[in-house]
C-alpha cells in the first residue's frame, strides 16, 4: 500500500479495499451514520463528514485530526446507512490505515499492535503463558500439541479469555459446560496467536494476515471437525475474513455450539438462577457482516431455570458497542480525554433502568468493560456483569 | 548528516528469568532478546533528524542472536542502512568494554557526524558504552540527551541532571550523544513495511574481533531480589487484597 496523496486518490483506495466499496459513491449525505454513532459527537469527521470532505477534494484536514481513534468498529453507521456503504469495514478503517502509515496513532493503541506483532497476544504475556489458565483446574483441558488426536471440536480460546484474570472465570466456565456436555475438545496453548479481527478493523491489515496465516497453519496441523471460539471478534474474522485469504474452516461461536446443545443443557441446568437477565448484543455477533446471532443467546439464558429475560431500550441491532471493538480497547485513556464518556457506562445505566439483576455478555472484552462500568456508575448493589457461559456453568448440577 | 544508531538486544522481561544453577549466570533457554528501550529512543532522534535535515540513519548491531527483524523494522521506520557484526561468543553477551571496542572498530572510519546511542541499558544500567565510544573514537560526549538539534554544523544537546536541571551544550561533530528520550515516544510502523523491508533490504553483515573480557566488571554471582523488611505482602484473591487495602488506607488516614 502507498500513502495517497490526494482526496480521489483515497476515495478510489476505499472502493477498492472491501467488497461493495465502491458503494461510497451512492451516498446521499443523509447523516444517518454520523448520528447513530456512539461517538458521532466528539468526531471532527463522522462518516458523512468524511465523505463530504472527500468529495470536496479535501484529504488534508481529514488526516489531520485524530479523532477517527474514536471509532470502534461497532457496524452501526454500516447498519443504518440507506445506501448500503460497508463504511466500517471500507472507509473507517481505510481512514485508520492512513494514520497508520503516518506512524500517528495513540500510543495505548501502539502497544497492543506491537504486542501482537512481538508475542501474538495483546495483552504482552509470554506466549507461553496462555495456556496457565488450565494449570490446577478441576477439569483436563487438553493441548493438541501434547495429545496429537483428533477432535471434534478445535476450542479457540482468544487472549482475553487466556490471560486476563476475570476472563479466565469465564473461559473455566466454557471448559466446565463441555466437559458436561462430554464434548471431544481441544485448545492450541502456546501455539494460538490473535485472532486478528480488531486490527484488520484498526487499518493495520498487513499485522492481521500476519497472524491470520500463522493461525490457518496451527490450524492445518491437527484435525478436527469445527472451531468453536469464545470470541465474536475471532467468530467473525475466522467466518469472513480468513477465507478472504484462503483459510476455509468451519467456525461457531460458543452460544451458537451451546444452542445446538440446548436439549440437552436443559436437562442438565437443575441450579435456579431467580433472576431478572438482560442479555448486551456484542457487534461481533450481531451487525458485523449480517451476523445477527440474536436469538440463540436469548434462548439459552431463557433456558436457566428460574432465569427472566428482559430486554434493554437498544437490542439486537440497535445494541450500543461496549467501547471495546476496532481497538477501542486500548484507547480508553485516549476516549475519555476526547468524549469524556464511557458507553459502557450507558449500557449499565440502560440494564438497570430495564430492571435487570445480571447483565449477560457473550465477548471477552466485556466482562471487564461492563465490571469497571458497574463500580463507575456507582450500581454495584444493584447488577452484576456474567458471561452467558458463566451462567449457565453455574446452573448446572453439582 | 550522517548518523549511525548502535541497537544493543537485552533480555525481554516478558520471560521470567532464571538463574542457571550450574553456571550461576541468567538461563538463556527462553530468553527472548529486544532492543534495548533506550536505543529505540536513540532510533527515533536519529530519524526526526532525518525528517528534520536531510541526511542518513545507519542502525548497527553485534549479532547477540534473533537481532534481524529488530534491524529490519527499523529500515521500515526510516532507516537507510543496517549492520550487524557476527562474532565468536557475541551470543553469551558482551561487556560494555568490549562492546565499545567493536562498535569503534566499525565506525572509525569517519564516515558518520553523529552517532546516537541510548544512555544504558536495561540489562546492566552501566551506562558506559557511549562515553567509552567516544573516547576510543577521540570525539566529544554527552550523555543523558532529551533532546538533540541541528545547528549549523555542530549540534546543540539538552542534557538532564537529577533535579529537573536542563543544560543545552553545544558540540562539534563527530561526536556520539546518549540519548535518555527521544522528542517523541518511539513511532509504530506498520507490518506491511516491515514484510517490505524483509524482502527487499539487506543487512550488511561485518566480521568482529572475538569479544574480550578487559575491563569488565567480573559477575560473581546473581540472584533475584529479596523482598525488603517494611513491606507487607497481601495475598489472596482480588477481592481480599482489595478489602484489606481499603482497610490499610483507611487506617493510616488516606482515605
Ligand atoms: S448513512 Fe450512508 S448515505 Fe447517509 S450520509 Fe452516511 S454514508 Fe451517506
Ligand atoms: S463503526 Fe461505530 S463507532 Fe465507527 S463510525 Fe460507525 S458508528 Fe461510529
Amino acid at each position: 500500500m502507498i500513502q495517497v496523496e490526494s482526496a480521489d486518490q483515497f476515495l478510489k483506495q476505499v472502493s477498492g479495499s472491501v467488497a461493495e466499496g465502491e458503494r461510497i459513491r451512492l451516498c446521499i449525505q443523509c447523516g444517518s451514520c454520523s448520528g447513530v454513532c456512539p461517538f458521532g459527537l466528539w468526531m471532527e469527521f463522522p462518516p458523512q463528514a468524511i465523505i463530504a470532505s472527500l468529495r470536496a477534494g479535501e484529504l488534508k484536514p481529514l488526516l489531520d485530526t485524530d479523532s477517527i481513534w474514536l471509532c470502534v468498529s461497532c457496524y452501526a453507521c454500516t447498519n443504518v446507512c440507506p445506501a448500503k456503504i460497508p463504511l466500517t469495514p471500507g472507509l473507517l478503517s481505510s481512514v485508520k490505515a492512513e494514520k497508520l502509515m503516518k506512524s500517528s496513532v495513540p500510543t495505548e493503541l501502539q502497544d497492543a499492535l506491537v504486542n501482537a506483532r512481538k508475542y501474538g497476544n495483546t495483552v504482552g504475556e509470554s506466549p507461553r503463558k496462555r495456556a496457565d489458565w488450565t494449570a490446577d483446574f478441576t477439569v483436563e483441558v487438553p493441548i493438541l500439541a501434547k495429545t496429537k488426536k483428533p477432535v471434534d471440536v478445535l476450542w479457540y480460546v482468544g487472549d482475553y479469555p487466556s490471560y486476563h484474570a476475570r476472563v479466565q472465570q469465564v473461559t473455566r466456565a466454557t471448559a466446565k459446560i463441555f466437559k458436561a456436555l462430554g464434548v471431544s475438545f481441544g485448545i492450541l496453548g502456546p501455539e494460538e496467536q490473535s485472532d486478528g479481527d480488531v486490527f484488520h478493523l484498526a487499518g493495520e491489515r498487513g499485522l492481521f494476515e500476519l497472524l491470520a496465516s500463522k493461525n490457518a497453519k496451527t490450524f492445518e496441523k491437527y484435525e478436527f471437525k469445527e472451531i468453536v471460539t469464545t470470541d465474536p471478534h475471532a467468530y467473525n474474522t475466522f467466518k469472513h475474513e480468513y477465507p478472504k485469504l484462503g483459510y476455509h474452516f468451519p467456525v461457531r461461536h460458543y452460544a451458537q455450539f451451546l444452542h445446538a446443545h440446548l436439549n440437552r443443557l436443559r436437562s442438565l441446568m437443575k441450579n435456579k438462577l431467580e433472576a431478572r437477565v438482560a442479555y448486551h448484543d456484542p457487534c461481533g455477533l450481531g451487525r458485523a457482516n449480517d451476523n445477527h446471532i440474536y436469538q440463540e443467546p436469548r434462548e439459552i439464558i431463557e433456558a436457566i431455570p428460574g432465569a427472566e429475560l428482559v430486554e434493554m431500550g437498544h437490542n439486537r441491532t440497535t445494541s450500543i458497542c461496549c467501547g471495546g471493538g476496532g481497538g477501542g480497547m486500548w484507547l480508553d485513556g485516549f476516549a475519555w480525554e476526547k468524549a469524556g464518556t464511557r458507553t459502557s457506562e450507558w449500557r449499565i445505566l440502560e440494564a438497570v433502568a430495564a430492571g435487570a439483576q445480571i447483565l449477560a455478555v457473550a465477548c471477552p472484552y466485556e466482562t471487564p468493560r461492563f465490571d469497571d462500568a458497574v463500580k463507575s456508575t456507582n450500581h454495584a448493589k444493584d447488577i452484576v456483569v456474567k458471561d452467558i457461559a458463566e451462567l449457565v456453568a453455574d446452573a448446572l448440577q453439582g | 548528516m550522517n548518523i549511525a544508531v548502535p541497537i544493543k538486544f537485552v533480555p525481554d522481561l516478558v520471560e521470567e528469568m532464571e538463574i542457571d544453577s550450574s553456571t550461576g549466570k541468567l538461563d538463556r533457554t527462553f530468553m527472548r532478546l529486544v532492543p534495548n528501550e533506550l536505543d529505540e529512543h536513540a532510533l527515533e532522534q536519529a530519524l526526526i533528524l532525518k525528517e528534520r535535515h536531510g541526511g542518513t540513519v545507519a542502525v548497527i548491531t553485534l549479532d547477540t542472536g534473533d537481532v534481524d527483524e529488530a534491524l529490519f523494522t527499523a529500515v521500515a521506520k526510516g532507516a537507510d542502512r543496517a549492520i550487524k557484526i557476527a562474532g565468536e561468543g557475541y551470543a553469551e553477551g558482551v561487556t560494555s568494554h568490549a562492546c565499545a571496542d567493536l562498535l569503534a572498530e566499525a565506525l572509525k572510519d569517519g564516515s558518520f557526524d553523529l552517532i546516537l546511542a541510548g544512555t544504558q541499558a536495561v540489562d546492566d544500567l552501566d551506562g558506559s558504552v557511549g562515553a567509552l565510544l567516544a573516547a576510543k573514537l577521540g570525539i566529544p560526549y554527552v550523555g543523558y540527551a532529551t533532546k538533540v538539534v541541528e545547528a549549523g554544523g555542530k549540534v546543540v544537546a539538552t542534557k538532564e541532571y537529577p533535579g529537573g536541571l536542563l543544560a543545552e551544550i553545544e558540540v562539534s561533530t563527530p561526536a556520539v550523544i546518549g540519548i535518555q528520550a527521544a522528542e517523541k515516544p518511539p513511532r509504530y510502523v506498520v507490518t506491511s513495511l516491515v514484510m517490505d523491508a524483509m524482502k527487499k533490504a539487506k543487512i550488511d553483515e561485518a566480521e568482529g574481533a572475538a569479544a574480550g573480557l578487559e575491563g569488565a566488571a567480573e559477575i560473581t554471582g546473581m540472584r533475584p531480589p529479596e523482598a525488603g523488611k517494611g513491606a507487607e505482602m497481601i495475598d489472596g484473591d482480588a477481592n481480599a487484597v482489595a478489602e484489606k487495602l481499603v482497610g490499610i488506607l483507611k487506617e493510616k488516614g488516606v482515605l
